[in-house]
């Protein structure tokens, strides 16, 4: 078994995009779901959601507010969990319910085990 | 009470006490010798109130007894230290005012040091409970051997490694620094819960022995939230799942000692008062920001105690198990899981999840995939059970398998 990092990225700034308090829970629910299947497989790592606050340090003492390049494109959580390979990592990833809205996206990277 | 009937109560209640007090006072290295001080405390009351009947207050006689026994000892000891082994200096100097305090309130403090003390990450679980059985709870060596199905020579050898690894590791008795209250607190916590769980899904068919552990891990849990350093949220949560779980202990068991299903329990076993306990501790449970696992279980053992299917109870079991299994995956709470994820979303979904789970050397898996199946494709729910029929090891498990095969097949010959 390896680990993987599964980033979901959306729009979590533009008022108009986020959902009311009760869809919110609806999200919740699905979110939960997702998870706890994968809880049950025995391969959650971890995971935690992200605030929308953020600061971003470059170069030569450069420092922004809202973490953002690209607001469509925020990362909103991570989780980690542990697959045989790519694929099953995949798999697991194309359940997560963010992937029902359009614009947003998981990306998927195999965490690197020093040698 | 009867004479004969007296000593062992007393036994249960106060032996436990008075090793406490004693083992505080001699140190852990001396805890055998607080034990056997104890224990010859006890036959020079058999011995005594068998001639002479019993004394009017047996309890302070038996205080009274163990204090002169151990000043005894303390003063053997301290003529030995002070007078033969001075220039040896190994050893502190021993105070020759050899005080003994069984006061309820040290008789207390004793305890939940001693609590402590034994429940140390250096030793095994198993060793822990078998300690905690026998010098927190008062247990006899036979009763341990009982409960876990083993001899009493396992027991003592056990017991035996189990007190020199924790002298050897120099463990004091006393309360962890307030730094480490939350991470020592978290090792007792363990141990109480498998004392009960012990009690409670043992496979000892001994019913009165598997109700005094769960009792017994509930009163150690009782002790840590009295106790303002060890009252934190998580022992609350315990105490409470404790509670919802003990409540169904007599629908759990037919006359024969064998096991009622929960499906098939008569409700009116239920214990409310123990139930309405463990929505008290659930409360007290509620402040803090951090929810342990204890929390999430009693939240599902609250809903255990609701009998109706309704679609509230089920969406929040599932919930409450996903997070569960986000902090601990067990085989036990994922199948559960599933189960409570055919209630809440549908069967079909279920299926699904649960073919993911592939617990292909568990017969519970097998159960599911049964229970999940039926109604939609009968073929498959007997094929199913039929695996879960051969992998399972109890006698109760068979039976209730077989019913539901039967069952099905009745269902068929109708249709």
């Amino acid at each position: 078994m390896e680990e993987f990092v599964l980033l979901f990225r959306l729009d979590i700034l533009t008022k108009e995009k986020q959902p009311s308090p009760e869809l919110l829970q609806v999200y919740m629910k699905q979110y939960q779901d997702w998870i706890g299947g994968i809880a049950a497989q025995n391969k959650f790592v971890g995971g935690k959601g992200l605030s929308t606050e953020g600061r971003v340090l470059k170069y030569n003492n450069v420092i922004t507010d809202g973490p953002f390049a690209e607001i469509k494109e925020s990362i909103a959580g991570y989780t980690i969990i542990r697959a045989l390979d790519f694929d099953d990592a995949v798999k697991m990833a194309s359940g997560c319910p963010i992937l029902n809205g359009e614009g947003n996206s998981v990306e998927v990277r195999r965490v690197q085990n020093p040698k | 009470m009867k004479e004969e009937a007296v000593i062992p109560h007393l036994f249960r209640m106060e032996y436990r006490k008075i090793v406490a007090v004693l083992s505080k006072r001699f140190g852990f290295e001396q805890i055998e010798i607080a034990e056997d001080i104890t224990s010859d405390t006890f036959l020079t009351a058999t011995q005594t109130w068998g001639m002479n009947g019993l004394p009017e207050n047996p309890v302070a006689w038996l205080y009274n007894v163990a204090k002169n026994k151990a000043k005894n000892h303390l003063q053997r000891n301290a003529v030995f230290e002070n007078k033969i082994a001075p220039e040896l200096k190994y050893r502190e100097f021993i105070s020759l005012d050899p005080d003994i305090d069984l006061s309820p309130k040290n008789i207390n403090d004793s305890q939940l040091q001693m609590m402590f003390a034994i429940c140390h990450p250096s030793i095994s679980s198993e060793a822990q409970i078998g300690l905690s059985l026998r010098i927190l709870c008062g247990f006899g060596i036979e009763e341990i051997a009982d409960a876990f199905l083993t001899n009493k020579e396992t027991i003592n050898k056990r017991l035996f490694r189990a007190k020199e690894k924790l002298r050897a590791e120099k463990i004091d008795i006393e309360l962890p620094a307030t730094t480490q209250m939350d991470s020592r607190l978290e090792a007792v916590l363990a141990t109480i819960y498998l004392l009960f769980n012990e009690g409670y899904y043992s496979v000892s068919q001994n019913k009165t022995i598997r109700k005094e552990l769960c009792f017994e891990a509930m009163r150690l849990c009782k002790m840590l939230v009295e106790n303002e350093t060890t009252n934190n949220p998580s022992a609350n949560a315990l105490l409470s799942l404790m509670c919802f779980h003990a409540s169904r202990f007599e629908a759990r068991f037919n006359k024969n000692g064998e096991t009622v299903l929960y499906d098939e329990q008569d409700t009116g076993l239920w214990n409310p008062e123990m139930i309405s306990q463990g929505g008290y501790y659930l409360n007290r449970s509620a402040n803090g920001d951090k929810i342990s696992k204890y929390h999430l279980e009693a939240g599902i053992a609250y809903w255990s105690t609701q009998k109706p299917d309704t679609k509230e109870k089920w969406e929040n079991v599932l919930q409450l198990y996903n997070r569960l299994l986000q902090i601990q995956y067990s085989p036990i709470a994922a199948l559960n899981r599933t189960y409570a994820l055919s209630k809440a979303n549908s069967k079909e979904e279920a299926i699904l999840e649960a073919e993911k789970l592939n617990l292909i050397e568990n017969p519970f898996y097998f159960g599911l995939l049964g229970e999940l199946w039926l109604d939609i494709d009968n073929k498959k729910s007997i094929e199913n059970f039929k695996k879960a029929l051969v992998l399972t090891k109890t006698e109760t498990g068979r039976l209730t398998i077989q019913a539901k095969l039967a069952k099905i097949s009745e269902g068929n010959f109708i249709s």
